[in-house]
């Protein structure tokens, strides 16, 4: 029988996830304009988080391959269960893009990288180009993927109350009710 | 699943999502200094530079003229108990270099600008990189990137006379008083005939850290080996620091001595308008050793950023605000001179 609500390490892995690619996300937007002696901290922050979710985004892949995880609501509407199932593909994919395109970029770049890690691309001007553009242009497709996500997840707690956001939820569930909504839980979300 | 939601109650709702995704859109695209007037940003400065130069596809936007050499530095041993930087005891350590005459117009005639750097990288064999860009002043005009930005735009070249107007320049001075021993350094400064027999500045102060963790604050400098002689009163070839850097390496290699210069307390560390007094002590680290020299912009170090934050193990930045300011400055130059190199198939 499928679970409804996700494992607890895939709870914590999205969570802990979700807050780091967040930050990240802000860090990384206003680093490259930034000329103040925050600069260098924050870019070697940005290096330091991109690997550790790097490290992590294989560990969640491994998880949601092998862990078995609730099913979407019987009742959603086919177009918004293909948007869900699009939206987690890009969310994955550029999950993972992101600090491979990140270290590859300063390999391109000659730059040297964290840990003494080996570079994973050529030193190439022309191909730093591409992949320095690639890993902005992914950034903020991933920023507007997360608020697309953020905004789908509200949907299922606040309009829908169908039980996704409880699935997800970061807190010991509660026991469902004879509706079969989470007691006393007014918030529910979807992460599939 | 609870009873569905109807008028208002779901209207409200949906509301409040629209209001949280908004919330986080905005803070986003503020956070990205996409909203209001940011304070100065590297890319505000690198347009100054093409604005007032002009654009020059696929060039490095400041120092753009140059270029890259190739040699060794062979450490003396005598650094070795300030800094545990491999660079101080490999017994030689490849070296990619690049020389340069101040300014983000390739074009422009080498004798015709008193600013001249060296940018090297040292690689060692423990994988570590240390890239340092030096400029043949001591010291900069300037403490802030804020007012390196003012020192910029009063340096704007007056399109009458294509030269920067000397009133505004002395304004530029008079309101910053810390610029006085960058301008006694300008008032003495003779110009040699070539780029071998120049002394480059590391500028910035930073840190060595020893074996036992100890602090060293420290300034850099290469000396020149190669005897002084004035720069001719009369120049007619635009790339005469060029061609006489050819002519020497095709005699020989060349010179410098890399000095290390320590503070002592109450020194401005992390103030590289400030000199330090000439008597504090120094420490001969090796000598550096330049062989090969490439065409103009081509070679190893066309595509490499001399950014200075770029340090081995054994050495750390100062809080110098214009360490920060230059590694974000010369980050966003990089980026845009890669991105020129694949629109344009521009590659000096």
């Amino acid at each position: 029988m499928k679970p409804t609500a996700f494992h607890p390490l895939a709870r914590l892995l999205h969570w802990m996830m979700a807050v780091m690619i967040l930050v990240m996300l802000f860090i990384g937007v206003s680093m490259v304009g930034d000329l103040s002696v925050r600069h260098p901290v924050l870019v070697s922050l940005h290096k330091a988080t991109g690997l550790a979710l790097l490290v992590l985004v294989i560990v969640r892949i491994i998880l949601r391959l092998s862990l078995p995880h609730p099913p979407l609501p019987r009742d959603l509407p086919l177009l918004q269960r293909w948007a869900a199932a699009a939206s987690h593909w890009v969310l994955y994919g550029l999950m993972l893009a992101m600090p491979l395109l990140g270290w590859a970029m300063l390999s391109a770049g000659g730059y040297p990288r964290p840990l003494g890690l080996p570079a994973i691309a050529p030193h190439d001007l022309q191909l730093y180009a591409v992949l320095r553009q690639a890993h902005g242009w992914a950034g903020y497709l991933l920023f507007a993927t997360v608020l697309v996500h953020v905004g789908a997840a509200l949907m299922h707690a606040w309009v829908r109350r169908d039980g996704v956001m409880r699935s997800m939820w970061p807190g010991p569930l509660r026991r469902r009710g004879p509706g079969g909504a989470a007691k006393g839980s007014t918030a529910d979300n979807g992460s599939y | 699943m609870n009873a569905p939601l109807h008028g208002p109650a779901k209207a409200l709702r949906f509301a409040a999502i629209g209001a949280v995704m908004l919330a986080a859109g905005a803070g986003f695209a503020y956070a990205a200094g996409w909203l209001g007037t940011p304070a100065l940003t590297p890319q505000r400065i690198i347009d100054t530079f093409e604005a007032q130069a002009g654009h020059y596809a696929g060039y490095r936007k400041n120092h753009a003229k140059g270029l890259c050499v190739s040699g060794y530095f062979e450490p003396s041993g005598q650094a070795a108990s300030l800094s545990t930087a491999r660079a101080f005891t490999q017994p030689q350590v490849p070296v990619i270099g690049r020389f340069a005459i101040g300014g983000a117009n390739p074009f422009a005639p080498d004798t015709a600008i008193p600013v001249r750097s060296l940018a090297i990288q040292l690689s060692t064999d423990d994988g570590q990189v240390w890239r340092t860009g030096m400029n043949n002043p001591p010291v900069l005009a300037v403490s802030t990137a804020e007012a390196f930005y003012e020192q910029v735009l009063a340096n704007t070249p007056d399109p009458a006379t294509g030269k920067p107007d000397p009133a505004k320049v002395q304004a530029f001075f008079a309101a910053h008083p810390e610029s006085a021993p960058f301008r006694q350094w300008a008032a003495g400064y003779k110009p040699s005939d070539s780029f071998a027999s120049t002394a480059y500045h590391s500028i910035n102060a930073f840190r060595l850290i020893d074996a036992k963790g100890g602090e060293h604050p420290v300034r850099w400098q290469l000396e020149p080996q190669s005897p002084f002689a004035a720069l001719p009163p009369q120049v007619d070839d635009k790339l005469f620091l060029q061609h006489d850097l050819q002519a020497r390496l095709a005699k020989g290699p060349l010179r410098w001595t890399l000095r290390l210069v320590l503070a002592e307390p109450g020194d401005a560390v992390d103030d590289p308008a400030k000199p330090w007094p000439a008597d504090r002590p120094s420490v001969n680290a090796g000598t550096l050793v330049l062989q090969g020299v490439d065409a103009p912009e081509q070679g190893a170090c066309r595509d490499l950023n001399f950014d200075p934050l770029i340090l081995p193990k054994g050495i750390k930045p100062s809080a110098d605000p214009i360490l920060a300011a230059r590694s974000a400055a010369y980050s966003e130059s990089f980026n845009r001179r890669s991105r020129e190199s694949l629109n344009t198939g521009a590659q000096p």
